[in-house]
């Protein structure tokens, strides 16, 4: 059972990992919460869901074409609203996101209805079976494609210039634009990358996932504490803390009580915020 | 002194803007003999549960045009236009979105009385959002007459101005082990395992309280007993106790989201029960759409089904009305929230008056027959305590072949229920 519950937990916390690293990107440059970010994934879910009805594509396999549309709805959302508030105030760019996302719930709801929709079967569907253990297969299949976008994403921010750039902002706004570094294409650029993120998991969450327009806000809310869970800012903590809160979802829903699950989860997030206040990966001052 | 100036002006224009609001709404009310009467209806239309929201507004809806407009068909204000004691005044129904919060269900609800000025209120789907919409109306004196909500702790607050016309969950969670006792005896199969699973608002926990209340009566054991909260991402871990338990009998009181992740969920974790009761999601046509075959074998309470048609003739007249406006059979939840505005133009009627409180009394006085209502109740006459129908019912459908079949009482049903529950991998 435990490592059934293991499993599971892991299972979990890769879909959420998707999330909150795209969240870790956009706050790390442009010191932005994403509230719009729960309703990225839904767009990109329909945007599969569509993917899979009209053109037949398969929604893992529509993933890279989720993750273009929503790179460049991500940039382009940036030039339409970020740019102008990234230098505001902290309320106004929490409200900006705040109020995306409310408009593109709504929207959804009054373009597709509330209406609930699902891929009859993907390609991987099934569970396989191993000793009392079971895996379901299209959860398996997703998780290993988090699993691979992520690694693409850390490479990228590690390996290329563009990446470092990102790196460099994170680190020092200042001074990476004294180094000649452009803030604004950068910055455009992360938000995109942040948003195709939230578009890859919202394509491989469609593959077994129910889909309806307020169906990824509390994997929004889920994806921002892994985020300070992780530390801020820092990609890989993005990716642990939404692992852990994956294994504390199922675990202590199963040990303790599924009334407290959640707040198990925030429990645990508090008891970091309160000893390590940059969070488990996080770099020194926040 | 220039920004002391600049306020004055921007609070002097506010005054006026805001006084010609109210000055506007005055003339309105001073019409005289009223044209339309307004009722407030509150149902949680965007959000988690969006579409349960509009499939009971379309119930309100139907019953709306039913009264307003003139049909052919056996039933109260279908052959006349409007209220007949007030000079045919038509209804009009304000809708407002609770978007499935408690808090914003009782803001909205002030809204309407306030604002919007209705006279009455009806509808509502959640427990926890009619708990605090009924003390807004209650503190303003409107009446309110609900027929969709089920949570028992709603009438034992002794509300003077609150009605409820469908039986509540004391009533259906007894109904369900008595199916289950039924069925027991029938196949002589031993169903006294239960496994209770609920999503951990108002309403599904007090389904649970029922249901734990009645299984001791009965002499049932609940092997696992577990609360969730609505609306969550996952339901492994839920399920997995479940599997550990090893349940005859499978009861869960549920949203329309996570019923059909739990159904998903159990699937993939191949559990399966012998009987399988769903409450309030599973009657919705949008879960049967989404799960297909897998919702078959699954008991709902509902307190309608078209099965009923043959009982009474006027319910597959008044489907077919719904099925031109909307495109599909009218569902158990939009037939639950059609029942109130009837109820409440029945009282206004006998009031001939818009005043709280003759309509109050007209509601006490309430003595309606059962050809007056689409759902298996004998009649409705409130208790005068607590305001429950005293004549409320409520019945079990099955979910075979993917459509709901009316399978007990065992005398109502046209069809024999299927037991047991069938494999997954089999269907």
């Amino acid at each position: 059972m435990f490592i059934q519950l293991v499993v599971s937990g892991l299972l979990l916390g890769c879909i959420y990992s998707l999330i909150s690293m795209g969240l870790s990107l956009i706050w790390g440059v442009m010191g932005i919460v994403n509230f719009a970010h729960g309703a990225f994934v839904m767009l990109a879910m329909y945007a599969a869901y569509y993917g899979d009805q009209l053109l037949r594509i398969d929604p893992l396999l529509f993933t890279p074409v989720a993750i273009l549309l929503l790179f460049f709805l991500g940039v382009l959302v940036y030039q339409i609203i970020i740019q102008y508030v990234v230098d505001g105030p902290y309320v106004s760019r929490l409200l900006a996101t705040f109020g995306l996302g409310f408009f593109l719930i709504n929207m959804a709801q009054f373009l597709w209805s509330p209406n609930f929709r699902t891929i009859k079967e993907s390609m991987v569907h099934g569970v396989w079976k191993i000793g009392s253990v079971m895996i379901e297969l299209p959860k398996l299949a997703s998780s290993l494609g988090s699993i691979l976008v992520a690694a693409l994403v850390f490479l990228f921010i590690r390996k290329t210039r563009t990446g470092q750039a990102i790196q460099a902002i994170s680190a020092d706004k200042m001074g990476a634009a004294l180094m000649g570094i452009n803030l604004k294409r950068i910055a455009a650029f992360s938000f995109g990358l942040g948003i195709a993120c939230a578009g890859a998991a919202g394509s491989l969450l469609a593959t077994f996932y129910y889909i309806f327009p307020d169906v990824a806000s509390l994997f929004g809310l889920i994806a921002l504490v892994a985020v300070a869970l992780g530390g801020f800012g820092s990609v890989e903590g993005a990716f642990l803390g939404a692992l852990i809160l994956g294994l504390v979802e199922t675990l202590g829903g199963y040990y303790v009580d599924p009334n407290w699950k959640y707040a198990l989860m925030f429990l645990i997030y508090l008891g970091i915020v309160l000893i390590r206040p940059q969070g488990l990966l996080g770099r020194g001052k926040v | 002194m220039k920004r002391v100036t600049r306020f004055l002006w921007v609070a002097f224009l506010a005054i006026v803007l805001i006084g010609s609001l109210y000055a506007g709404g005055g003339k309105e009310e001073a019409k005289g003999a009223p044209k339309t009467i307004k009722l407030g209806a509150i149902y949680p239309l965007t959000g988690g549960i969006a579409v349960t929201g509009a499939d009971c507004k379309s119930g309100v809806e139907m019953a709306i045009d039913i009264i307003n407009n003139k049909y052919d068909i056996d039933f109260p204000f279908a052959r006349t236009e409007g209220i007949p004691n007030l000079g045919g005044a038509k209804l009009e129904v304000v809708f407002a979105d609770s978007r499935g919060d408690a808090t914003q269900g009782m803001a909205e609800a002030e809204r309407l009385i306030t604002q919007d000025k209705i006279v009455a209120m009806v509808g509502g789907y959640q427990s926890a959002v009619v708990k605090t919409i009924s003390v807004a109306t209650e503190r303003l004196r409107i009446p309110y007459v609900l027929s969709d909500a089920t949570s028992p702790t709603l009438t034992e607050r002794g509300f003077k101005y609150f009605f409820r016309v469908i039986p509540h969950d004391g009533i259906q969670a007894k109904n369900a082990l008595d199916m289950i006792r039924d069925i027991e005896k029938k196949e002589n199969v031993p169903l006294k395992k239960i496994a209770l699973i609920w999503e951990n608002t108002e309403w599904g926990s007090n389904v649970a309280v029922q249901v734990r209340k009645y299984a001791q009566d009965y002499g049932m054991t609940i092997v696992a007993d577990i609360g969730y909260p609505n609306r969550t991402t996952d339901l492994t871990a839920e399920v997995m106790r479940i599997k550990a338990s090893q349940p005859d009998v499978l009861i869960h009181p549920g949203y329309i989201s996570d019923a059909i992740l739990f159904v998903k969920t159990l699937k993939s974790m191949d559990v399966v029960p012998k009987v399988f009761v769903g409450m309030a999601a599973y009657v919705e046509p949008n879960f049967l759409q989404t799960l297909g075959n897998d919702g078959n074998y699954i008991f709902t309470r509902a307190v309608y089904g078209l099965d009923l048609a043959k009982a009474k003739p006027f319910i597959a007249k008044i489907n077919e009305l719904y099925k031109q406006k909307y495109g599909r059979d009218m569902s158990a939840n939009a037939a639950r929230s059609f029942t109130a505005p009837f109820v409440m133009a029945d009282a206004i009627n006998r009031a001939k008056s818009l005043d709280p409180d003759a309509i109050q009394k007209a509601l006490m006085e309430t003595n309606l027959p059962a050809s007056a209502f689409i759902s298996p109740y004998e009649g409705c006459k409130f208790d005068p305590v607590t305001h429950d129908n005293i004549y409320a019912r409520s019945l079990y459908l099955q979910i075979q072949n993917q459509q709901y079949r009316v399978v007990w009482p065992f005398d109502l049903a046209p069809v024999p229920y299927q037991f047991p529950f069938k494999p997954w991998k089999e269907r």
